[in-house]
């Protein structure tokens, strides 16, 4: 299949996940990306693993961000391997770098000395806070920027400790919107040869991530304050949230109170009017959960979907893949490493003329495909 | 503005908060964006309310995060000429979005195969909550219940806790942000072949992607479920110290730090002995109540002060108050002023600089068709 990025070509100076999950979806959407790692120590998330698990001198978690592209190493310090990557940039239509501001400039691929080699270049820089400022020199790492932008504060219930996502939702979602910035400006590339500079942070897309609650912020000039009982959104009211059953979970979402006291026959619920859904939340919900732990989860959700109610059963990843809903999404892929082993990880999650995205090409050992490079530049 | 999209036309047929998280963004980059909305009513999130706060016309001000920037066309497609009229704005559009349950595009006659006779070219976008397929298909695709049917509640909090949804609608913008994604690269390869393509995300496989490292250890660990923490949880799978914790006045994050050195560091002995950093995972719960009960005996500056000259990874933990007097805040730009039916109302910009230079743009979200008689005059309906 065609698609829709080939023939791109990205650098990819990035480390950890910010810039490379970046990187991977646009691998996955056609673009050849080279990784230019250090050629001793290659990039710094090569020796982070989770659960200890390792590939190969590389972890698991490496080979997840990273499949689908390949390596080439240069130290930055060395002449010789400047000239072969001034060569590379020539050829160029993406850089994306995740360095401390000022890094980069340092080593002569500043977005001003690179646009003199490669005027068209997408040149994409991802800091932690942005260029300027108090923050600057603070290190980009998501749970300090989760802490800084606020968001700890939108998850888990009032009156609780700040609670983190548990996630790397910054990083993530930086290199995310890079994508589709790259994209647009490589759009605009085949419209006018001209490159763009793009500016990504972790603080801003954080912010970025907030605006609902943000912008209500600005209008009431008061805090979101999370529900005191199993809050979900703190901007929305009762019932929605997530409630034990006599046998598990079950996630309730929006809807009017009475609506829902059709599949809950709760004679403690009918007390309260719609208008009392917001002021009395914890109140109101407090009722609801004391009502769903009389029956399981199976039971409430048969009612629920008799009556066409938004709420849907909480599974862990086990009970997921249990489900036909799960597999029919054909989400999981292989990756081949070598004759004898293989890792199953997800796919590219955009489907495209109604196909899904399959890679299984492994991700580079450092240099790999140093030889290969070179006698292409000539 | 930015003109990286500079006259493409895409018309939004979504509601609520995926689709049109996805058209704000393309607004952003300077795309011209047309919702296409019920007569009467409208894109339902005009209406949902959030907490206790609304605007003066009674609309809700996250309709007015969601929309700014985008133009409004009220038809009823369940009516003919209406409909008509549509169709010769589809002949014309760039991109087209929607996100309504399988089927309905279908009943309209607004389906991929059918605008495709219309408009070859056109790149049109879908968000669905479970795939277009399959047991789950017809269910709402609503945030809250695709993160519980993803695992992802089973990631957030404490071992103690129930499972903790994440407080902000990450599947909505997530698969928002997918959508862009795809609709975007369509558009740049239609440059050069001139074909149309179809791109569709569901906010399920979304939320699995968000998952992608996490979930392919679970794929080959042997199938471990995640273990939150039992103190203080920010990650299931990352080592001790990570975490956010009480100190005497507020709240101290400290990020990946080893722990003898963070011993020294805070003058905790207790620490310090553990030097194998294999333990800092397996052990970290009886590290992290050692840790619990050292930061609680000093305020979250003196720790600062101690902890950040070491470039040990910390920082404080803000509300929005606090975050909005910082000066790191302020010199981001971050709010912007935009202007709807006469009023003016403050909201966030795009978070992406291009050229160097802020997306912003004056014009806020529209009233329920706003656009219509102008739209009518340009397009000639």
């Amino acid at each position: 299949m065609a698609l829709p990025l080939d023939g791109i070509i990205v650098l990819e100076f990035s480390q950890y996940l910010s810039g490379p999950c970046a990187g991977l979806r646009l691998a996955d959407l056609g673009a050849r990306v080279i990784k230019i790692e250090h050629p001793e120590k290659g990039e710094a998330g090569r020796k982070l693993a989770i659960k200890n698990l390792w590939v190969d001198n590389s972890s698991l978690l490496f080979h997840t961000i990273n499949r689908n592209k390949e390596s080439f190493a240069a130290d930055l310090n060395n002449e010789e391997d400047m000239q072969w990557l001034r060569k590379l940039i020539a050829r160029a239509d993406v850089i994306i770098h995740n360095f401390r501001p000022g890094v980069m400039e340092r080593k002569g691929l500043g977005y001003e000395a690179v646009k003199e080699i490669r005027p068209s270049i997408v040149y994409t820089r991802i800091s932690g806070y942005g260029e300027a400022g108090p923050w600057k020199n603070k290190p980009g790492q998501d749970l300090l920027v989760q802490s800084l932008s606020g968001l700890a504060y939108t998850t888990g219930s009032g009156g609780e400790a700040p609670v983190p996502l548990g996630l790397g939702i910054g990083d993530y979602l930086c290199g995310n919107q890079a994508v589709q910035f790259i994209i647009a400006a490589l759009i605009k590339v085949r419209k006018t040869g001209r490159g763009t500079l793009l500016q990504l942070s972790l603080m801003e897309s954080l912010i970025d991530f907030q605006f609902e609650f943000f912008t209500t912020y600005f209008q009431s000039r008061r805090a979101p304050e999370r529900a005191r009982f199993n809050n979900a959104n703190a901007l929305l009211s009762a019932p929605y949230g997530v409630y034990q059953t006599a046998g598990g979970y079950i996630a309730v979402a929006m809807m009017p109170l009475q609506a829902l006291n059709r599949a809950l026959q709760c004679p403690a619920l009918e007390a309260y009017p719609e208008e009392d859904a917001f002021s009395k939340r914890d109140e109101i919900k407090r009722v609801i959960a004391a009502h769903l732990l009389t029956q399981t989860s199976h039971y409430w959700l048969q009612r629920a979907e008799a009556l066409d109610l938004w709420i849907m059963p909480v599974l862990n990843w086990e009970q997921m893949r249990q489900s036909a809903g799960y597999t029919v999404l054909d989400m999981e892929q292989e990756i081949v490493l070598d004759k004898n082993r293989r890792f199953t990880t997800t796919r590219c999650p955009v489907r495209i003329n109604g196909a899904v995205i399959k890679s299984g090409r492994r991700a580079p050992a450092v240099g790999e495909n140093n030889e290969d490079i070179k006698i292409s530049l000539g | 503005m930015s003109n990286l999209l500079e006259d493409v036309l895409v018309l939004d047929f979504s509601q609520f908060l995926s689709g049109p998280s996805a058209s704000l963004r393309l607004a952003d980059m300077g795309a011209r964006v047309i919702k296409i909305e019920k007569p009467g009513t409208g894109d339902i999130c005009r209406m949902l309310y959030v907490s206790d706060v609304k605007l003066d016309g009674g609309e809700s001000t996250i309709f007015h995060a969601i929309n700014r920037n985008k133009e409004s066309y009220t038809a009823d497609l369940k009516e003919e000429a209406s409909l008509e009229a549509v169709r010769k704005l589809v002949a014309r559009a760039d991109v087209m979005l929607h996100n309504f349950r399988p089927g309905v595009m279908e009943r309209i006659g607004l389906n991929y195969e059918r605008v495709k006779e219309i408009n070859s070219a056109i790149i049109y976008g879908e968000i669905s909550g479970y795939g277009q397929e399959g047991i789950w298909k017809d269910l709402p695709g609503q945030d809250l219940l695709l993160q519980a049917v993803s695992g992802l509640t089973y990631l957030t909090g404490s071992q103690e806790h129930p499972p903790v949804p994440m407080g902000v609608a990450a599947a909505d913008i997530i698969a928002g942000t997918h959508l862009g994604q795809g609709v975007l690269a369509a558009l740049l390869q239609r440059y050069q072949s001139g074909r149309g393509a179809l791109v569709q995300v569901s906010m399920l496989e979304s939320l699995l992607d968000f998952q992608f490292e996490v979930l392919t250890c679970y794929l080959n660990d042997g199938h471990q479920l995640p273990e939150r923490s039992a103190v203080n949880g920010a990650h299931a799978y990352i080592a001790a110290p990570y975490g956010i914790y009480r100190t005497a006045d507020g709240y101290l994050a400290i990020a990946m730090a080893p722990v003898p050195r963070l011993g020294e560091l805070l003058g905790a002995e207790a620490l310090c002995r553990y030097t194998q950093p294999g333990d800092w995972f397996t052990r970290r719960d009886e590290i992290k109540r050692i840790l619990k009960e050292v930061l609680l005996q000093k305020s979250t500056q003196e720790w600062l002060a101690v902890l950040e000259p070491a470039d040990v990874w910390c920082a404080d933990v803000s509300t929005y108050h606090d975050l909005e007097r910082h000066e790191g805040y302020r010199l981001l730009e971050m709010e912007q002023w935009v202007t709807s039916g006469g009023k003016k109302i403050k909201t966030t910009r795009c978070p992406v600089r291009v050229n160097g230079q802020l997306l912003t743009s004056e014009k806020g979200a529209p009233l329920l068709g706003e656009d219509n008689e102008r739209i009518a005059r340009e397009f000639n309906l």
